[in-house]
């Protein structure tokens, strides 16, 4: 069967992954792409302005459409269908056949007809191409304007406000937001975006744009008044792209679109049409979960499950617009006959929350929220479940007072077809099946079932479902660090913190039973050190050191250590290249350069390591931290020092950066990069703490990771002075420590944080659980009390003598044998040494013959 | 196995080892991990880890697995019961335990 796909935006290619699992023999599948690029993630396109790339939005998986065999064509619009003999012709006169076509053209930005809305400088904002000229125009403009104040135009003022523009919303209706919110909902939401700077017109009509005395336009308004920008961007809505079947006499909506049945089936059999193209019983959906489900709805019923049908779709909303969480459940305006509703609004803190019931206030029916949207999962399944209202329904959204609970939803309550993720279509019945096949965090959760991977809206309430249904089933929700702490590791910090608790003793009588292992002593070690930061080998801390930090050094598979002096930035004299060249001659070392610029030697015994380091330490080196779960490197590239690209001085700031933070303590190993310019040498976007010079300053990025799962670092702040840069670093970093579970490195941290970047940015940048002075002391604390834990052990003698292979003897051990691989030592494998002792009685006999 | 008696070696001080930590000592030439539990606890157990035949078993984290007092060998983090040298995980990855005992703040080690 061939298929032809016209439009490849977020529904078609969600059309074609459908298609693609349900695995279609025989199909032949064209899909024709009018942009240059394949489909990108235009829910999240406004991240472009925040350093997201064109590939980062992208949705194709790599290699989707090698392993599919579907073909893709770009910048090939479809110009005309031949119905009768069922051709596609392109633009550029190609002539394709199918047997089924299906359309998803999308939408088009409609621009109100007035004079001078073609002049140059004026956008609409829908492709990557878009952005892409309000980028070059921001550049060289002092001031825009966003026409249109709803919710794609207000995302578009956040974009020209991050432009760095003087913005102006400009709308027809007497409130932003129209569509979802009600008037004291608008006029909340109007205080707070223009707290942000930006300034609000409201009931204007634009009825011309002419040139501008102090700006490049002016908007004339019908009521005389105007108003003059530099750029102008149109966002007041949405029309359907149904020329195709109008072109062709395929039935259309009567406010257009074409005309779709419960199938997505068009007036001829043979054509589908799915998206914001389409118009089902006259509705359009200029949302992505209705898109979706049409395109679930398409590929099934083309794939012969003649059942599969469109049921409508829910235009609930939340979303946070420039920081302002706006949600809008059902009928948020209350029109329906004989409703009922509870309003609840708080000035000073601009917040502002409605709810809407049936005449017998039994079933909520419509929600708004502004400001703060916490409840709005709960509403939701509320008012899509039916569920019964609590007899006093105001607590719903009434803030929680001392001692009383708010009434939560109890997502025991909720049936299991139950949708919890409206973007991917997950209930809550396949969310309990991934926990039954072993998802237990909300990271494995995403990755099987898709549930808060598209929006993340609903991740709140996945994570009640998946907690409920493990407690259901039994299984430990506990985060019990081991048997000796009913506690989890960010309890145990806290305790720890606040009990003044300086050794692992202490915290084991107080809070612990038992003598302890190797799950709880390293991480009580570790906790100790961030909080206090003591010598590690203090008589009551080293029996807490896994053997690395007991002997300050990587354990190696034949029981040697690695030695690795601290090269900050990777920058190293010529006079310390020579140092360490020396070492590790003289102790017969394998010296290799690590990927965090800096050079291993391996080989060291126990007994060697204190007369290596004592050399080290001479020559002006310190411990480089490479055996602990702490800061490893810094890693920069050359910068604006030498490089002719460089726009930062990146080692300067690398150095800086890895000599404040050596030696913090974390729950793991943590790796920063510095880059000198957007080319990015230094791989800084792949590493815990990222940070790239801008001209105007640096960009923070955050989260990264490299190895197993590779993660790319999020943006989370721009054009940061170092002072800021520094701070922010600071909280980040505290946080982080403060936080995250064992042996949670801050991509897999991240990956779990309820609330994800914007949490993250909420509590890093906007202080708001109010810790960040706290985080700013107790990192400075441990910049303040740094030492170097290599010259603290070889100059204390009751540490130093702890650094032997026998403790009644001065013989090497044995069992350390080298051979020389390409002029350097490396271990020797079993069949290369017969000398050494294999288990059991043979041991035996080796060892005493 | 033929019984006979058991040779003594003194290996160190009380002091020497840290509480809840491990030292190696030579007896006859064999590689001892010797530990103290506590402040007056002590074992000894081949430090000899079999899974890796590096001699590290000292080096490694002492505590409690249920019932079980034991060493987590600082390579593949396999553990030890120090009574008796039974590797939990994998009990054909076991190591010998040995006698121990202090006098006059001396701890001596047998092998067996």
């Amino acid at each position: 069967m061939k298929i032809i796909v016209v439009g490849h935006g977020m529904v078609g290619h969600k059309f074609l992954e459908e298609l693609h699992q349900l695995n279609l023999p025989h199909a032949e599948v064209s899909v024709l792409c009018e942009e240059p690029r394949p489909a990108y993630d235009r829910v999240h396109l406004s991240e472009f302005f925040a350093g997201k790339s064109a590939e980062d939005l992208s949705l194709v998986a790599p290699g989707f459409f090698g392993q599919t065999g579907f073909s893709l064509r770009l910048k090939a619009r479809a110009s005309a269908i031949d119905r009768r003999k069922k051709t596609v012709t392109t633009a550029d006169g190609e002539v394709l056949a199918y047997d089924k076509l299906v359309l998803a053209t999308g939408s088009v930005p409609f621009v109100p007809p007035v004079s001078g809305n073609d002049r140059a400088d004026c956008f609409v904002y829908r492709t990557i191409e878009d952005l892409e000229g309000m980028t070059e125009c921001g550049a060289r403009s002092q001031s825009g304007v966003v026409v249109g104040g709803g919710l794609l135009g207000l995302e578009c003022a956040k974009a020209l406000r991050d432009l760095g523009l003087e913005t102006h919303v400009v709308e027809f209706a007497p409130r932003l937001m129209a569509v979802q919110v009600d008037d004291d909902g608008g006029r909340v939401l109007r205080s707070k975006i223009e707290a942000l700077g930006v300034q609000v017109h409201t009931n204007r009509n634009t009825v011309e744009i002419t040139d501008g005395a102090r700006a490049r336009h002016r908007m004339v308004f019908a009521d005389g008044s105007h108003l003059e920008a530099d750029m102008i961007v149109f966002s007041a809505g949405i029309r359907p792209r149904d020329e195709l079947a109008r072109q062709h006499a395929l039935a259309v909506g009567a406010r257009g679109g074409i005309a779709v049945d419960d199938h997505c089936r068009t007036s001829d059999r043979d054509i589908y049409a799915i998206g914001e193209c389409a118009a089902w019983k006259d509705q359009t959906f200029g949302l992505v979960a209705p898109g979706y489900e049409m395109a679930r709805v398409a590929a099934r019923h083309l794939a012969g499950q003649s059942d599969a049908a469109f049921a409508g779709a829910d235009m609930s909303t939340k979303l946070k617009l420039m920081g302002v969480d706006v949600a809008s459940i059902g009928d948020a305006q209350g029109k329906t006959p004989g409703c009922r509703s509870f309003r609840y609004a708080d000035e000073l803190k601009q917040i502002y929350k409605k709810i809407v019931t049936s005449a017998d206030g039994k079933r909520l029916i419509g929600a708004v929220l502004v400001g703060n949207a916490d409840e709005y999962g709960t509403l939701l399944q509320m008012a899509q479940n039916g569920i019964a209202l609590p007899a006093a329904p105001e607590f719903l959204i009434l803030p929680a007072s001392d001692g009383q609970a708010k009434p939560g939803l109890g997502v025991d309550a909720l049936p299991d077809s139950a949708q919890i993720c409206s973007c991917n279509n997950v209930s809550k019945g396949q969310i309990c099946a991934a926990v039954e096949g072993g998802a237990t965090t909300i990271g494995e959760l995403k990755a099987c079932t898709k549930a808060g991977a598209t929006c993340g809206g609903c991740v709140p309430l996945v994570t009640q479902v998946m907690k409920a249904e493990m407690a259901r089933r039994g299984m430990a929700v506990n985060n019990h660090l081991c048997e000796h702490f009913a506690h989890s590791r960010q309890a145990l910090y806290h305790l720890v913190r606040v009990g003044q608790i300086k050794t692992f003793d202490e915290l084991l009588a107080r809070h612990g039973q038992g003598l302890g292992c190797d799950i709880c002593k390293p991480t009580a070690a570790s906790i100790l050190a961030s909080c206090w930061n003591d010598f590690v080998l203090k008589d009551d801390l080293a029996s807490l050191q896994d053997s690395n930090d007991y002997f300050l050094g990587n354990i190696q598979k034949d029981g040697s250590y690695s030695v690795v002096p601290r090269m900050a930035g990777g920058e190293v004299t010529p006079d310390g290249l020579i140092a360490v060249g020396q070492v590790a001659k003289k102790y017969g070392l394998y010296t290799k350069v690590t990927g965090g610029q800096r050079i291993d030697l391996f080989g060291a015994r126990v007994e060697q390591l204190p007369f290596i380091w004592e050399e080290l330490i001479a020559a002006g080196f310190e411990s480089g931290h490479a055996y602990g779960k702490s800061l490893r490197t810094v890693k920069s590239c050359v910068g604006s020092t030498w490089c002719r690209y460089g726009v930062g001085d990146s080692v300067g700031l690398a150095v800086e950066l890895e000599n404040r933070y050596k030696g913090l303590r974390a729950p793991h190993k943590i790796k920063f990069g510095v880059s000198g310019c957007t080319r990015e040498c230094a791989e800084a976007q792949g590493k815990d703490v990222g940070i790239i010079a801008t001209d105007k300053g640096w960009n923070l990025y955050v989260c990264g990771n490299g190895g197993m799962k590779p993660r790319h670092a999020e943006l989370l702040a721009s054009d940061l002075s170092k002072e800021a840069l520094v701070q922010l670093i600071d909280r980040f970093l505290m946080f982080y420590v403060r936080t995250a579970d064992r042996l949670q490195r801050t991509s897999t941290w991240r990956d779990n944080l309820e609330g994800g970047l914007d949490y993250l940015k909420d509590v890093v940048l906007n202080d708001s659980l109010g810790l960040a002075a706290e985080l700013e002391a107790q990192m400075q604390h441990v910049v303040d009390s740094y030492q170097c834990e290599w010259k603290t052990a070889v100059t204390t003698p009751d540490v130093r003598k702890r650094f032997r292979s026998f403790v009644n003897s001065d013989k090497a051990d044995e069992h350390i044998v080298f051979v020389e691989e390409r002029g350097q030592i490396r271990p020797a494998r079993p069949d290369e040494c017969p000398a050494t002792p294999a288990t059991g009685d043979a041991a035996e006999l080796a060892t005493t013959a | 196995m033929s019984i006979e008696p058991l040779v003594w070696t003194t290996v160190c001080a009380v002091d020497d080892i840290l509480p809840d930590t491990g030292v190696c000592a030579l007896a006859e030439g064999r590689p001892v991990a010797v530990f103290r539990v506590g402040h007056t606890q002590f074992y000894a157990i081949d430090n000899v880890d079999p899974k890796s035949g590096a001699s590290v078993l000292s080096r490694g984290l002492v505590g409690n697995l249920g019932k079980h007092v034991v060493v987590a060998s600082p390579l593949y983090k396999n553990h030890f019961d120090l009574s008796d040298g039974v590797c939990l995980e994998a009990p054909e990855h076991s190591v010998r335990a040995h006698s121990v005992r202090v006098e006059d703040g001396r701890v001596l080690v047998a092998l067996g």
